[in-house]
């Protein structure tokens, strides 16, 4: 796959990557030669596009151990609590405001994981 | 040799399984953090930057908003304040990196190839060119991106996010996240402002909903105007690392 470095994906590749990374690494001190699927984690407030990491994932698995891996994500939704009034809501990147009290100091309480979960390997 | 990283060290591959034995699948977990390794460097690079009391600053910006051209400014003109060093990445060209030299001030260029952002990794070893004893302050250019910066901490003390009158207003709003990570805006070009209809209360209004706690500044490097308040602050920031010696 040839990529073009003004395409916004480069980002999502680098995060693919390092998701490969430590699968291989994983199955490695497993003495596994097989990856059978990765779990992941991302926040819809992480930053990172969950669509194009799957895109990505097709690439970088290409003569690893993860070859005929499949790849499970979990989406978090955003959530955040009104530093004002303790509204506890659901939000996405583009929520500034506290939909109790209009209130802009929101703390952000999920939404922005980036996690590797698990591997199955054989 | 890379120390923090272990960079230099030949990947450690233990190929001795045994092929005969077929095991069921099995899961194992994991729970790590996809950017933990970045993570890790960063701070390492933080504590060094503090050991040596120098102010690390992390330009984010949209190609062509004026990283380079604020650099260029505020090198010459502080020139006899402050000693800098410059870390220029860029996917390609050393263009940047080259202007930055012409001010006297020591630089080094990090092509980043495809990679669309700066990382802790390549920041650790490009300041190995530099003697961090004897800088004040550490300017760190970033690619050109206002998506991807935003999540890799380089252990800079700043993120500063320039933005220019020639770009929409609504720039806060569309990418969040780099505006909330960031602590300064810079909204560069305002020598532009009569012949464009960018509307900048409406900007200033847009980033403070997504970062209520940012210092703005209004500037032209063109003209100058606006840049003194910038470097009151740079020297008020300076002012804090010097004192906790
Ligand atoms: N009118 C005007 N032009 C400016 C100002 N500041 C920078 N420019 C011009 O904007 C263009 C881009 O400036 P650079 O400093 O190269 O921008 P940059 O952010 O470093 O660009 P990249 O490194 O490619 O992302 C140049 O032609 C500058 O001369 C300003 O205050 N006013
Ligand atoms: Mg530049
Ligand atoms: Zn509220």
């Amino acid at each position: 796959m040839t990529i073009n470095p003004t395409e916004p994906y480069v980002h999502e590749l680098g995060i693919t990557q390092s998701i490969v990374d430590i699968a291989e690494q994983t199955a490695s001190e497993q003495n596994a030669q097989k990856v059978l699927s990765v779990t992941v984690e991302i926040g819809d407030l992480s930053g990172v596009i969950a669509d194009a990491v799957e895109f990505c994932f097709e690439a970088c698995i290409q003569g690893t151990r993860l070859a005929d891996s499949k790849l499970v994500i979990k989406r978090i939704p955003g959530h955040a609590r009104c530093n004002d009034c303790g509204t506890e809501m659901e939000i996405d990147n583009m929520t500034f405001s506290c939909s109790t009290c209009g209130s802009y100091s929101l703390q952000r309480t999920r939404g922005e994981e980036l996690n590797i979960k698990e591997v199955e390997i054989e | 040799m890379c120390i923090d990283c272990g960079c230099a060290q030949p990947h450690d591959h233990n190929h001795d399984h045994d092929h005969g034995h077929h095991d069921d699948a099995k899961t194992i977990s994991i729970e790590q953090n996809l950017l933990a390794k970045n993570d890790m460097l960063a701070a390492a690079n933080r504590e060094r930057f503090s050991e040596a009391n120098m102010l690390v600053l992390n330009l984010v910006s949209s190609p062509g908003s004026g990283k380079t051209t604020l650099l260029e400014k505020t090198l010459s003109d502080l020139k006899g304040e402050f000693s800098f060093a410059v870390l220029e990445g860029d996917q390609q060209t050393a263009n940047d990196a080259d202007r930055i030299a012409a001010t006297g001030a020591p630089v080094h260029q990090i092509n980043t190839g495809a990679g669309c952002h700066l990382d802790a990794h390549m920041v650790g070893h490009g300041v190995e060119h530099f003697d961090l004893g004897q800088t004040d302050i550490l300017m760190i250019e970033n690619v050109g991106n206002l998506v991807c910066p935003a999540s890799f901490d380089l252990g800079e003390d700043l993120k500063v996010a320039v933005l220019s009158t020639t770009e929409g207003e609504d720039k806060p709003a569309k990418y969040p996240h780099m505006f909330r990570a960031a602590e300064v805006m810079i909204i560069n070009k305002t020598d532009l402002l009569p012949h464009l209809d960018f509307d900048i209360e409406k900007c200033r209004r847009y980033a403070l909903a997504v970062n209520p706690d940012l210092t703005i500044f209004e500037l032209s490097c063109r003209s100058g105007e606006g840049l003194d308040a910038w470097y009151a602050w740079l020297a008020k920031q300076v002012g804090t690392k010097k004192k906790v010696i």
